[in-house]
């Protein structure tokens, strides 16, 4: 048997790694100086504990949108329906519930199969019989608004019951109020230890990855990125965490998300319908020829994508009180532009989770902070377009000059 | 007739760390057919880049002398002024436009932007009457075949009082015919006094053709051989681009043929678009253990749509027929089913339908069996870069590593890649479309040495060839096919070129 020579390789000055990789640590540079700029223009509104609970509170529904937006992208396609599904399962529920009085221990589940069936309407057209995306859900971002004026009669409904409110604005109760040594200070001890173990582990997690990849001789990022990395990463988390800590602790969608993100981390990375997708989406013919069901990838991407939507329809509606037929509007331009934003590329088969979520970040913390600034509305979209236009950008021009 | 029309001197370029051009001195006569030649990536098409300005002056060091006047191109539209034109290897038409507008593309003849269409046609049917096609102008480009594509090309040029003509590989993807029609074409302009560079692999379309051929090798010159002050062969002109006599181009083998594995019944495809019309008439094939058998046609004949049909039924409906592995019927009705049967199609082409371009080797290694390499639906990733270790190292893949992306290999070291990922399948049958098509002489070599490991090993090899030198070379036995119709078996000691021709040119009077 030959030895396993292949994966040696020069090692690669810092330089030529920065160089190499400058997308994702320039995403979460980016992303630190936006957050240190709004802090400063703020004069320090931004990181207080109840706007930190806020911004969480507000784009949690773009971030779990933009994990099944990405897989959408990676697969060569896009989405504009997600918005009008949001609005729809929103009303849906608010139907079951206020109006027929269902509990919400049976509300929840069913929306989510809603969502896969919307989802499912519409990956039928694109997957099987190969109608573009862009207009099978341009058709069904119509449709399910439309169907959202019908079911609501263009009224909303509300209020909700409070077991169903827990969903976007509960807080993960104090089990550990008896660790915690200054209760003047720290209100929650749950959220503290939560960021605490959590930090610890990425950083075991990342130097035990660091050290089988020695094994096998796969190349490391040097460690000094590493080290700045993880410094960067866990100052901000323990900070966020504390601040949390200090005001209601963890919210629920906070840990919802959190669970999202790394399940679907681990689904593009390590399982092989990840793998299956970025292929498809890199090459489909190559993909089908190799004996691989595209139309069953392509079909499930959109259920996928239903459910999410789905999802981020009952947290906003629960946040709001209220299903109102306008819910969602727009909402559809915010997730794709943070999986752009994130390193997306429009042509498919190139994208990571981790970058959609930093993108998902970003623009959730731009919204947040120009409000509190109080710029208008007009100005804000016109500034979200130019970042994202400036993001994109950077990557073209990364590409170019790669290739000399 | 020795005036001397171009003369690059001395010209390097370089790269981000690749120097694709060193020194490379190259002089063409007035009035002939200046042959290029050399492995991928000696630098021919380089060197026309810098000639004809795609690469501006400036961006290389050396001089170019046209008409004895040193020039400078800073972009296409400077040389294309001179009478320079290049025809590049993949077709730069607009498939949804008509023959005239493609023509006239950029050049239109019109009065302040409205473009005057009786005299756009009337010329472009001058056009085409010169390079011999009979086509209304009307007739949109994807209606008519890449052979007359590529006179639209020429006749293009023509529109532009071409002096200098350069076509790289214009007969790469051309049917005997179609070639024999282009370089008929081509000797005919001689005889008008044009000038053309050609660029090709095929060296016996160069010796028919060639005034003067000049090989590089590894970015440099190595001769200018007169082609007619000596009469040159096939094998001079390979020792002068490999640097080494290629005693035979062919790896020896010692067949040891045994059961049949695949047999293929009364196989009826009907055509995938028009689908009232029948494209393939009751083929039928066998491929045994140990065995390379080839299928040699024209283009066109349903050789790739046999394959594909025969392929999880890829290609073609309304199909039918029986397909059967050792004796047994098998159901190939789906791409997995057909792996599954055994059966691994290595696409004619490799870009499009072979690799996922922007991923890597190892990603490419495994797609077709990724189960193998996972449990329950999570990958291995130590198994995975062992079993594209393993590939690399025993199909001799040149990469820095696994992960090095499949758009920045080579030709052949891309076809490599595909035939990696087809053996991980463990096929008992391997049908191979064009397997060296657009791949250079060195690694050529080494694709037949693989198929010949493989038919040791007992696996049974189906090749799709259009150089039929190549059939002649590798195969046990070859089934000629015309007009969708196995219309002949030839075995070793039968087959020659003449022969195939035979049978194709004899079954075409019979329909």
């Amino acid at each position: 048997m030959v030895a396993d020579t292949s994966t040696h390789t020069t090692k690669p000055s810092i330089g030529d790694y920065l160089r190499n990789n400058i997308r994702e640590y320039g995403l979460l540079v980016a992303l630190v100086i936006i957050m240190l700029f709004f802090q400063f223009v703020t004069s320090g509104v931004l990181f207080r504990p109840v706007n930190l609970t806020n911004l969480v509170l507000q784009n949690s529904f773009i971030v779990i949108m933009a994990l099944g937006m990405l897989l959408i992208i990676v697969a060569g396609h896009i989405d504009l329906s997600v918005g009008s599904i949001v609005a729809f399962v929103g009303a849906i529920s608010a139907i079951m519930l206020v109006k027929w009085g269902l509990p919400a221990i049976v509300v929840v589940p069913a929306c989510l199969v809603v969502g896969g069936i919307m989802g499912a309407a519409q990956g039928y057209w694109v997957a099987y019989q190969k109608i573009p995306s862009f207009i099978v859900t341009l058709a069904g971002m119509l449709v399910f608004r439309g169907l959202t004026y019908v079911v609501l009669g263009g009224r909303p409904i509300g209020p909700f019951p409070k077991d169903f409110q827990i969903l976007s604005t509960g807080f993960v109760p104090d089990f550990l109020y008896f660790l915690n040594p200054s209760p003047e200070v720290i209100k929650n001890m749950v959220a503290l230890v939560a960021v605490l173990a959590l930090v610890g582990y990425a950083i075991y997690a990342g130097l035990r990855n660091r050290r089988i990849n020695d094994q096998h001789g796969t190349e490391n990022e040097p460690f000094v990125f590493f080290a700045v990395q993880m410094a960067v990463i866990g100052v901000v988390a323990l900070f966020i965490g504390f601040q949390l800590s200090t005001y209601r602790g963890l919210p629920n969608v906070l840990i919802v998300m959190g669970v999202l993100i790394a399940a679907y981390t681990f689904i593009t990375t390590r399982s092989t319908i990840g793998r299956r997708v970025y292929a498809m989406g890199g090459n489909e013919k190559a993909t089908k020829l190799s004996g691989i069901n595209t139309e069953r990838l392509t079909f499930y991407a959109f259920v996928n994508m239903g459910v999410l939507a789905a999802l981020a329809g009952m947290i906003i509606t629960a946040r709001l009180n209220s299903a109102t037929p306008k819910a969602g509007v727009g909402f559809e331009l915010d997730v794709i532009a943070a999986c752009f934003i994130g390193g997306a590329s429009a042509s498919g088969g190139v994208g990571k989770i981790t970058g959609a979520v930093i993108g998902a970040f970003i623009m959730g913390v731009m919204n947040n902070g120009m409000s509190i600034m109080g710029i208008g509305i007009d100005y804000q979209q016109l500034i979200k377009g130019l970042v994202l236009l400036a993001a994109v950008f950077f990557d073209v021009y990364n590409k170019n000059k790669g290739k000399g | 007739m020795d005036n001397i029309i171009l003369e690059m001197r001395g010209i390097t370029k370089t790269f981000p760390g690749v120097k694709a051009l060193d020194n490379v001195s190259f002089k063409v006569r007035e009035g002939e057919i200046h042959a290029l030649v050399g492995e991928n990536g000696a630098g021919k098409s380089t060197l026309m880049k810098v000639l004809s300005g795609v690469y501006p002056a400036g961006t290389y060091e050396g001089e170019i002398h046209y008409d004895n006047e040193e020039r400078r191109f800073g972009t296409i539209a400077d040389s294309e002024e001179l009478g320079i034109i290049i025809i590049h290897q993949e077709l730069a038409l607009v498939p949804l436009l008509s023959i005239a507008e493609n023509i006239f593309l950029g050049n239109e003849i019109a009065d302040k932007g409205v473009i005057h269409w009786p005299q756009t046609f009337s010329r472009t049917q001058a056009l085409l009457k010169k390079v011999g096609l009979t086509e209304s102008p009307a007739t949109l480009i994807t209606d008519i075949g890449v052979g007359k594509q590529q006179l639209v090309e020429i006749a293009k040029a023509l529109s532009k009082k071409v002096r200098l003509l350069i076509l790289d590989e214009p007969t790469a993807s051309l049917n005997e015919n179609d070639s024999d029609a282009l370089l008929k074409l081509l000797m005919e302009f001689r005889n008008q006094g044009m000038t053309s560079i050609i660029i090709s692999h095929k060296l016996n379309e160069i010796k028919k053709v060639a005034d003067q051929i000049t090989i590089l090798r590894d970015g440099g010159t190595v001769e200018t051989l007169d082609c007619h002050k000596e009469d040159i062969s096939e094998d001079r002109i390979i020792k002068g681009m490999v640097g080494r006599a290629m005693e035979d181009r062919y790896p020896p083998r010692e067949p040891k043929i045994g059961d049949t594995l695949l047999e293929v019944k009364n196989w009826n495809v009907f055509h995938q678009h028009h689908r009232d019309r029948q494209f393939l008439h009751d083929v039928g094939f066998k491929v045994r253990a140990g065995e390379v058998v080839g299928i040699a046609g024209l283009m066109g004949a349903g050789r790739t749509e046999t394959a594909m049909s025969i392929f999880g039924k890829s290609w073609g409906h309304k199909i039918t027929g029986e397909v059967t592995m050792r004796g047994q019927p098998v159901d190939v009705s789906t791409i997995p089913k057909a792996i599954k049967a055994g059966l691994a199609y290595v696409t004619e082409d490799r870009k499009q339908l072979g690799l996922v371009l922007i991923n890597n080797i190892k990603e490419n290694t495994t797609l077709a069996n990724l189960s193998a390499v996972a449990a329950n639906g999570v990958i291995d990733e130590r198994q995975e870069r062992k079993v594209a270790g393993d590939y690399r190292n025993k199909l001799r893949i040149r990469s820095h590593s696994i992960y090095q992306e499949a758009v920045n290999l080579s030709g052949g070291n891309q076809q490599k890649v595909v035939l990696s990922k087809w053996l991980f399948t463990n096929p008992e049958v391997l049908i191979l479309d064009e397997p060296t098509r657009g791949i250079d002489i060195g690694a050529k070599y080494e694709i037949y040495t693989i198929i010949n490991q493989l038919a040791a090993e007992g696996k049974g090899i189906l090749m799709i060839s259009s150089e039929m030198p190549e059939l002649l070379g590798t195969c046990d036995r070859i089934y000629v096919m015309n007009e969708g119709r196995i219309v002949a078996e030839l075995s070793k000691e039968e087959a020659s070129q003449e022969s195939i021709m035979r049978a194709i040119m004899r079954s075409g009077e019979k329909h």
